[in-house]
């Protein structure tokens, strides 16, 4: 499809897709902190506007209008990189995520940033690239507590990447093709969370210690290593790490919905297929605040051991099977 | 399994130690208690908050709780029931009461007995609210009230007088009824 666009309407779409999933990511601030207090029967924020909707304004406020403090240890460029680096590699990987049928809302445009045909493959190594972020905002920060969670920023990504990438192939061999959008028109029968359960179930743990949310929050485990990688950080270059952050529970919800839940297959038009998407999605980001909300945190070993030996065993078990079955059937 | 090597006799306890971590099994156990985890949790959403919005809903407090002194008056003459005898004074452990006495005269009729208390004072950063002065007293004259919000500004502005004790407290704080 992308080849019969013209620049305007892709530019368009470009701006689209980043002006509304930057307004999700307050609502989900809004929705974590609210849930969480429901989940510890707790109020929540009620105080700043109707409900305590305007919450996130006055967090965001409050980071834009703080000082950036550079300690004298730092290498002072990098670290202003790395929070670069984390949010562009996450709004890119924004790209890729279908949010409807080709042509569902007339002409013939895509409703997605573009349809590559290694759509997977462009969201592993966007993911790969969004820990360099975390890696050299955490080692140029010139803190023990940032290189620690740099430390164990690169050790989960390696462990757990392998993990993501192998229970994403089950999907990309069934349908027979790593574009999104193709895998979602190859779910028209049945939604692919049917016959590769334990690859959707692989995919969600993995994806939790991907984008460093609870229980897999180890670089910036609070309790042990004050920040982790943004203990140094302040102000807008902390808002960013914390916006890459959610912005990539937004990619790990959307790519497990155009993977696993049919994307934007739902009653009614096809035009309603971004509906669709955001409703799917957000019962993930649902799943991602209640676990967040149950689980305690792991041990450095329990996380790897549990990455090597429960999980990488299991993915490759699943792409074993997935094969056998894709080339018996 | 291996056999036992004793049959523990009666009157040992045998220790019931949990499953060894790790492994398959250890996997499929942490996966079942993940689901109780979340169950639990969510059952928290059901239950709902129970939250009080402080300053706007106050905790109820229950009759005997012991808050603020009142200082009384009878209601019919309008005569301070306080005769200044001062036992208060001489119950507090915390020496937070002060107490002057004056003599009534027949023009000048402040309480019920002969004497009456000229100055009476509490120096709430000093009271401990244990409530002997309201036992101590023989007519009744102090009791506890049932305000807990004292906070203020300035040290002095916490010892309370005799007219702030008599006067009926501006904040009213609700009392919890029967059964709640």
């Amino acid at each position: 499809m992308s080849g019969t666009e013209n620049t305007l309407i892709q530019i368009v779409k470009a701006i689209v897709i980043f002006a509304v999933i930057l307004q999700i990511v307050p609502f989900i601030l809004y929705a974590e902190r609210k849930l969480l207090g429901r989940f510890q029967s707790r109020l929540g924020p009620n105080r700043v506007g109707p409900r305590g909707l305007l919450q996130p304004v006055a967090d965001v406020l409050k980071l834009v209008s703080k000082e950036q403090s550079v300690p004298v240890t730092a290498v002072p460029w990098m670290m202003a990189l790395a929070p670069l680096i984390s949010i562009v590699t996450a709004v890119a990987t924004l790209a890729i995520i279908p949010f409807g049928a080709p042509g569902a809302w007339g002409g013939d445009f895509g409703l997605y940033g573009i349809d590559v045909p290694i759509g997977l493959l462009y969201f592993f190594a966007f993911g790969s690239l969004a820990f360099y972020g975390l890696m050299l905002g955490g080692w140029s920060s010139g803190s023990k507590f940032s290189f620690l969670g740099a430390m164990r920023a690169a050790a989960q990504l390696i462990s757990y990447e392998v993990a993501i990438g192998l229970s994403l192939l089950g999907v990309a061999m069934t349908a027979g093709s790593m574009s999104l959008v193709d895998i979602v028109q190859d779910q028209s029968e049945m939604w692919f969370i049917v016959p590769q359960f334990v690859g959707f179930l692989i995919f969600m743990v993995a994806g939790f210690a991907e984008s460093a949310r609870p229980p897999f929050d180890l670089p910036e485990a609070d309790a042990e290593i004050v920040s982790g990688y943004n203990t140094e950080y302040g102000g807008m270059r902390f808002g960013s790490f914390f916006m890459a952050e959610y912005i990539e529970v937004v990619i790990i919800s959307g790519i497990a919905t155009a993977c696993f839940l049919g994307g934007w297959r739902g009653p009614g038009p096809e035009a309603l297929g971004p509906l669709w998407v955001l409703a799917k999605m957000s019962l993930f980001v649902f799943l991602f605040i209640w676990i967040r909300a149950t689980l305690p945190r792991l041990r450095y070993d329990q996380l790897m051991s549990f990455g090597w030996k429960i999980l990488l065993p299991l993915a490759t078990l699943n792409v074993i099977v997935t094969a056998v079955l894709v080339v018996v059937i | 399994m291996p056999e036992p090597r004793w049959i523990a006799p009666d009157d040992v306890t045998v220790v019931q130690r949990g499953p060894e971590p790790g492994g398959v099994r250890g996997a499929y156990r942490t996966f079942g208690e993940t689901l109780r985890g979340l169950k639990t949790t969510f059952a928290r959403v059901v239950e709902g908050p129970v939250t009080m919005e402080y300053p706007e809903q106050k905790t109820p407090v229950y009759p005997r709780f012991r808050g603020r002194h009142k200082l009384h008056r009878f209601e019919d003459s309008g005569l301070e029931k306080c005769v200044g005898c001062s036992l208060c004074v001489a119950a507090c452990p915390a020496e937070c009461i002060r107490v002057v006495a004056a003599e009534n005269t027949p023009e000048h009729q402040i309480s019920a007995g002969e004497r009456y208390a000229a100055v009476y004072e509490i120096n709430m950063t000093r009271c401990i609210f244990c409530g002997y002065c309201e036992i101590a007293c023989p007519f009744d004259a102090i009791t506890m009230g049932n305000d807990y919000e004292l906070a203020d500004y300035s040290r002095s502005d916490l010892i309370f007088t005799k007219e702030m004790l008599l006067a009926d407290p501006l904040e009213r704080t609700p009392l919890r009824r029967e059964g709640e």
